[in-house]
This record gives C-alpha cells, sequence and structure tokens, in this order.
C-alpha cells in the first residue's frame, strides 16, 4: 500500500473539516428551526472513520450505513447542497425531501443510503455485495455499523449469511461507546466487539483508533483487500459521539461532560490529522486555512441553495410509490 | 399453445424455471429450497438444473432472506426469495415493509426493488395456532408492495411469471391447501397475467361473492349448490389484495345489488372488511342488504381437529351467507 501523498493528507482533512461544520450548521439550523423533524444525529467526533474508510474505496464499489449518515454522503463525494437540501425537505434534496436526513442517498456514488431501522441495513449491504459476487465483479461494499445495532438480530443473520457466501463486504463497527443512552457495557456481554467475527468465521481485523484518520485508512485499506478476493472482514473503529445521540437530546452529553471534554481536548480527529500535517510538512498552515475558508463557503453555497429550493408538492406526495 | 393439467406446485415451479432460463438475473434463494428440493416441492429439480448459484439454501435467518434479497434486487438482480411459509415471515416484516416496499418512494424514485418473496399461507391439517396464518391482509395493508394470491395453477403460474417481471417488490402468497389441486396450464413461455386484475370465474345475477385465492373453491362450490335452488351467484376471484380491482367488483354489484365476501383469514381490519367498505362508500344507491362476511374465526387456531374446522370457513358457511343476504 502506497502511502498517501500530500494532496491525498491534505484532501482527508478538508473532508474532515468540511463534515465538522456541515454539522455544526445543521445543529444551529435545527435550533433556529429551519431544519425541522425530531432527528438528526450528527457525525461530529466520527469525522476520520467514515473518510479513512471510504478513501480506501473506487467508485465502482459500494457504501451503505445508518441513520448517522450525514458525513458518510459527504466522504462519498456527494454535493453539500442536495444533503443541506434533504434536511429541510426541500424537492432538490437528494431524495426529493421524502426521505430525510437519516435517508440520504446517491445512485451514482454507489452511496446506497442511510437507514433509520437499526440493523435494517445490513442485510441489504450483504445483498449488493451478493451482485458483485454473482456478476463475478471485484466491487467490494463498506457497511457502517452502530455498536448498538451489533445487538439485534439483523447483525447476526447478516454477518453469518456474508461468511457463508464469501460476500465482499467490510463490516465497520463505530464503536462510540453507546446507543442513544445505553452503554456498550450495558448492551454487550462481549464489549470487545470485533470477536464477535469469531464466532462467524469472519477474518477478524480488530480494534483501530477511529480518532486516527491514517490508521482507520490502513486498517480499512487491508480489509478491502481481503473482501474482493476473499470474504467479509469486521473491523472496530473505536470513537466518539460529540452532540448528543441526536439533536432533540443532549442530556447524555451533560451526564458525561468529562468524558466528552476528554476526547474533544485530547483525541479529536481534526486535531490529530492537522498535527500530523503539521509535523510532516513545513509552512502548510496557509494551505489549510485556504481550504478551510473553501469548505466554510461550500457549507454557507448549501444553506443558501437550501433556502431557496422549492418545496415538494402533491404531486411529490403521490409519485414512486410504485415503479409504474 | 397447449395446455396441460398441473397441480399448484408444478404450475409455480414451471413459471420460475421458465424465468430463470429468460433472465440470468432470476435467482432462488429461501430456507431448504435447494438440496431439500423444496418444503413444498415447488423448487424441486431447480438446484441440478441450475445449480448454487442461482438456487441458494440460506440458514434459518428470515430476516436476512429477505434483506439480503432487497439489496441485491436494489443492485440489479431478481430475487425470488422464499419464506417456508408465511408464519415465519413475521420474522422478516421490517425487511419486506420498512425496505422493500418504502425504498422506492423514501428516496423518490432512485432505486428499485424487483423482488418476489414466495409464501406458503394457510391453515391446514391441524397445524395449530403459530403455523395457521393466512396473513396476507395484513402485507396488503402497506403502500409500495404488491399482493399476489391465485387460486388457481393457471393463474399460479401467469401471476408468478408477472411477479418476476415486474419492477416492484411483491408477496406471492401460495395456498398450502391448494398446491396439490390440478388445473390446465398454458405451457406458454409468455403467459403472463397483468398486475392488479380480478377475474370473474363464474358469473351471476342474484349475489356477488368477492373471494381470493382458496376462498375461490369453497366459492365455487357453494355457487354449484345454490343453483340448483335457482340462485345464480357471480364469483369474483381477486387474485391480487394489491393492486385491488374495486372497479370489477362495483360491476358486478350493480347487476346483483348483493354481496358476500369469502376468506381463508381472520375477520378483524381484514379482506373483506377492505371490500365492505368500499361498497358502503361507492355503491350505497346500489345496496339491497348489508354485506356479509365468511371468514375464519377470532379466534387463534387450535389442535383438536373438531373445533379446528368449526372455526374455519367453508362451503355451508357461503351458501348459509348468500341465503342471508337474499332473505331466502
Ligand atoms: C429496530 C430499531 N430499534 C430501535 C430504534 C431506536 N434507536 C435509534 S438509534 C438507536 C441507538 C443505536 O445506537 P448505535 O447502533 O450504537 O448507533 P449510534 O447512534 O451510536 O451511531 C436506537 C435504539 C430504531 N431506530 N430501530
Amino acid at each position: 500500500m502506497a502511502t498517501p501523498n500530500k494532496e491525498t493528507l491534505l484532501d482527508w482533512y478538508r473532508q474532515m473539516y468540511l463534515i465538522r461544520q456541515f454539522e455544526t450548521k445543521c445543529d444551529e439550523l435545527y435550533r433556529q428551526k429551519k431544519i425541522t423533524g425530531v432527528y438528526l444525529h450528527l457525525y461530529s467526533g466520527h469525522e476520520a472513520v467514515g473518510v479513512g474508510a471510504l478513501a480506501t474505496l473506487g467508485p465502482t464499489d459500494h457504501v451503505i450505513t445508518a441513520y448517522r449518515d450525514h458525513g458518510i454522503a459527504l466522504a462519498r463525494g456527494v454535493d453539500a447542497k442536495p444533503i443541506m437540501a434533504e434536511m429541510m425537505g426541500k424537492k432538490t434534496g437528494t431524495s426529493g425531501g421524502k426521505g430525510g436526513s437519516m435517508h440520504l442517498a446517491s445512485r451514482e456514488h454507489n452511496f446506497w443510503g442511510g437507514y433509520a431501522i437499526v440493523g435494517g441495513h445490513l442485510p441489504l449491504a450483504a445483498g449488493i455485495a451478493l451482485e458483485s459476487r454473482y456478476n463475478g465483479k471485484q466491487d467490494v461494499v463498506i457497511s457502517f455499523i452502530g455498536d448498538g445495532a451489533t445487538n439485534n438480530g439483523y447483525f447476526h443473520e447478516a454477518l453469518n449469511m456474508s461468511a457463508i457466501w464469501d460476500l465482499p463486504v467490510i463490516w465497520i463497527i463505530e464503536n462510540n461507546l453507546v446507543g442513544m443512552g445505553t452503554r456498550i457495557e450495558d448492551s454487550s456481554g462481549q464489549v470487545e466487539l470485533h470477536k464477535r467475527a469469531v464466532g462467524y468465521g469472519i477474518k477478524d481485523l480488530e480494534r483501530v483508533d477511529g480518532q486516527d484518520v491514517m490508521a482507520v485508512y490502513e486498517r480499512v485499506a487491508e480489509g478491502v483487500a481481503h473482501a474482493r478476493t476473499k470474504g467479509p472482514v469486521l473491523i472496530e473503529a473505536m470513537t466518539y459521539r460529540y452532540k448528543g445521540h441526536g439533536v432533540s437530546d443532549r442530556s447524555y452529553d451533560k451526564r458525561l461532560e468529562d468524558e466528552l471534554r476528554e476526547w474533544v481536548q485530547n483525541r479529536d480527529p481534526l486535531k490529530i490529522h492537522e498535527r500530523y500535517l503539521l509535523d510532516k510538512y513545513k509552512n502548510i498552515t496557509t494551505e489549510i486555512k485556504k481550504i478551510e475558508r473553501e469548505m466554510d463557503a461550500v457549507v454557507e453555497e448549501s444553506v443558501e441553495f437550501a433556502l431557496t429550493s422549492p418545496d415538494p408538492t402533491y404531486a411529490d406526495l403521490i409519485n414512486n410509490v410504485y415503479v409504474e | 399453445m397447449s395446455v396441460k393439467m398441473l397441480p399448484m406446485r408444478e404450475a409455480l415451479r414451471a413459471a420460475l424455471r421458465e424465468e430463470m432460463l429468460r433472465d440470468e438475473r432470476v435467482f432462488v434463494m429461501g430456507e431448504e429450497v435447494g438440496v431439500w428440493q423444496g418444503t413444498h416441492r415447488v423448487t424441486r429439480g431447480l438446484l441440478d438444473e441450475f445449480g448454487a448459484k442461482r438456487v441458494r439454501d440460506t440458514p434459518i435467518s428470515e430476516m436476512a432472506i429477505a434483506g439480503v434479497a432487497v439489496g441485491a434486487a436494489m443492485a440489479g438482480l431478481r430475487p425470488v426469495a422464499e419464506m417456508m411459509t408465511i408464519n415465519f415471515a413475521f420474522l422478516a416484516i421490517d425487511a419486506i415493509i420498512n425496505h422493500a416496499a418504502k425504498i422506492h418512494y423514501m428516496f423518490d424514485g432512485m432505486f428499485r426493488v424487483p423482488l418476489v418473496i414466495r409464501a406458503a399461507s394457510g391453515w391446514g391439517d391441524q397445524a395449530t395456532a403459530t403455523h395457521s396464518h393466512t396473513a396476507e391482509p395484513i402485507f396488503a395493508h402497506f403502500p409500495g408492495l404488491y399482493v399476489a394470491c391465485p387460486a388457481t395453477p393457471a393463474d399460479g403460474k401467469g401471476m408468478l411469471k408477472t411477479a418476476i417481471r415486474n419492477d416492484n417488490p411483491v408477496l406471492f402468497t401460495e395456498s398450502i391447501g391448494l398446491y396439490s389441486k390440478p388445473g390446465p396450464v398454458p405451457d406458454d413461455e409468455d403467459f403472463v397475467l397483468p398486475v392488479g386484475k380480478a377475474d370473474i370465474k363464474r358469473e351471476g345475477r342474484h349475489c356477488t361473492i368477492v373471494t381470493y385465492a382458496r376462498g375461490l373453491e369453497w366459492s365455487l362450490h357453494a355457487a354449484d349448490e345454490l343453483a340448483k335452488e335457482g340462485i345464480e351467484c357471480e364469483v369474483v376471484d381477486m387474485r391480487w389484495l394489491r393492486p385491488l380491482d374495486m372497479a370489477t367488483v362495483f360491476e358486478s354489484f350493480k347487476k346483483t345489488n348483493h354481496c358476500v365476501v369469502v376468506e381463508e383469514s381472520l375477520p378483524f381490519y381484514s379482506f373483506g372488511s377492505e371490500i365492505a367498505a368500499q361498497i358502503q362508500e361507492h355503491m350505497f344507491d346500489y345496496m339491497d342488504a348489508p354485506v356479509k362476511r365468511v371468514t375464519a374465526m377470532d379466534v387463534p387456531l387450535p389442535y383438536a381437529r373438531d373445533i379446528e374446522l368449526m372455526a374455519l370457513p367453508d362451503t355451508s358457511k357461503v351458501v348459509s351467507a348468500v341465503k342471508e343476504v337474499l332473505h331466502v
């Protein structure tokens, strides 16, 4: 595996910064009631997992995730404008305003969506991978999984089926230590979730520091290489959720203030990567600042686009129930 | 085009086989569909003919059978997933309702889910409370899914081929009580029947009997008996619970002004409830009597044979219901 060059390393920083700003803006817009509803699950804190993992894929590979999907969509290269429009339920949104923040997708990016039923997308991932094998393709599927989601039946059935059929899936658990308010010690008998791989005969690629984009990239690249020709792998990326489960509940953050502060100050993925860049390259600060200003503008444009976009109409309400 | 006498299971198998020959993307998956030759023998011989790539035995994993099939369908294959019986589809109801039925709409047309889920449905032979569901009306509740319920081998073949070729997800139920019943089946490879079209299986002018799947048999027998007394029933086989062909029912009702609904399933929030509601909404001026429903009784099905049969619809219950609405 070639070490990523300066351009790539800067691009990872760009993506992580974009995600952080996008999510911070979503939070603000929710408070201003410009984004409405009850669900908005921010990716802040997880950036290095999504960006590092997706950096290993080619355009014909596939990605699928749960409802914490904004950052995944951005990391896959989906334009911020239709993503923001979907947040606001606009006709110009990725799903025409009919899916909402939990159901972003983009066919042209082989990003098969966010899914709001915990665990529900795991068999879909296996099915997409089945198509790849069935048609003799080399394409792989990255499927993200919440730590909480490892406890419902979908996890068991989908991972087992991926194993018996040698499906090309990189199963990545984003272990942020909690599902809503339940800590993994209270939800999983085996808290080292990657060990479950053994039970299914899946390659166990163990824990990786999910705050270090380089570490994530390297581990997932190993997984992709295995999955392409052999079969599924399981990786557990250790990460942290900065903004509560969703925007409508922040009580957890208050309860665990000290833990949150520790992660934000000492294990922040953007800071870790920025420090890496500064150590490695002299005089890179101006480039970083330039990228940040550009991404700030991207977020602002997405808000402007969404705010000025039309709402869906009655015709949209009733269309696409069936393929006509 | 010639016609052969085939039992339902063989008519269904012919449909699967023809569609697998016609389209490489079509494959079968489910519990015991391959080596075991199918729990109901519908898939018998397919593993030998098509191999394990296209006839895929799965673990006992209903959520994944349905969910993997959804993903494969989204990605461009045309899976025909088998639920051993509809009772076990309850474990997969999330994948079927929340994903198969919703994905096209939720992503505003971005994805298609050309998927067929076949499930044996209905009671018989003291299968008891957990194994006797005729649950297709539950699935028909949800927009985004088609629900096909054939009553004759010819319909079984034509409707299954239609379901496989259609770009929407279809729940396709097969009445356990009908698998061995023979009927004439066209052997034409392009014999397909339109989605959502009912079929008048017998014409008559006094009372409309609206039914589907196994209810057709009791309805036709009842119509034969009633004809001996000069009562002419029109028997409408709905064939699809979704889309529901109410136009055909209304046309018949305008002529007969009386209606009995016959179904194998339960009475609460049911097929019969839907038909009766729509008739009173749209046909009030033509109504000479309330719509009467013949259904299974509102109890879990017991094991003991005598009381099991007591709980279930049959020909004599249909005869009585028709006489009741006609006041004879
Ligand atoms: C089947 C199902 N059960 C419960 C819920 C409610 N719910 C939504 S998110 C969530 C917690 C999931 O936690 P985890 O998988 O760790 O993901 P995270 O939110 O940490 O990213 C729960 C219980 C749901 N959406 N679906």
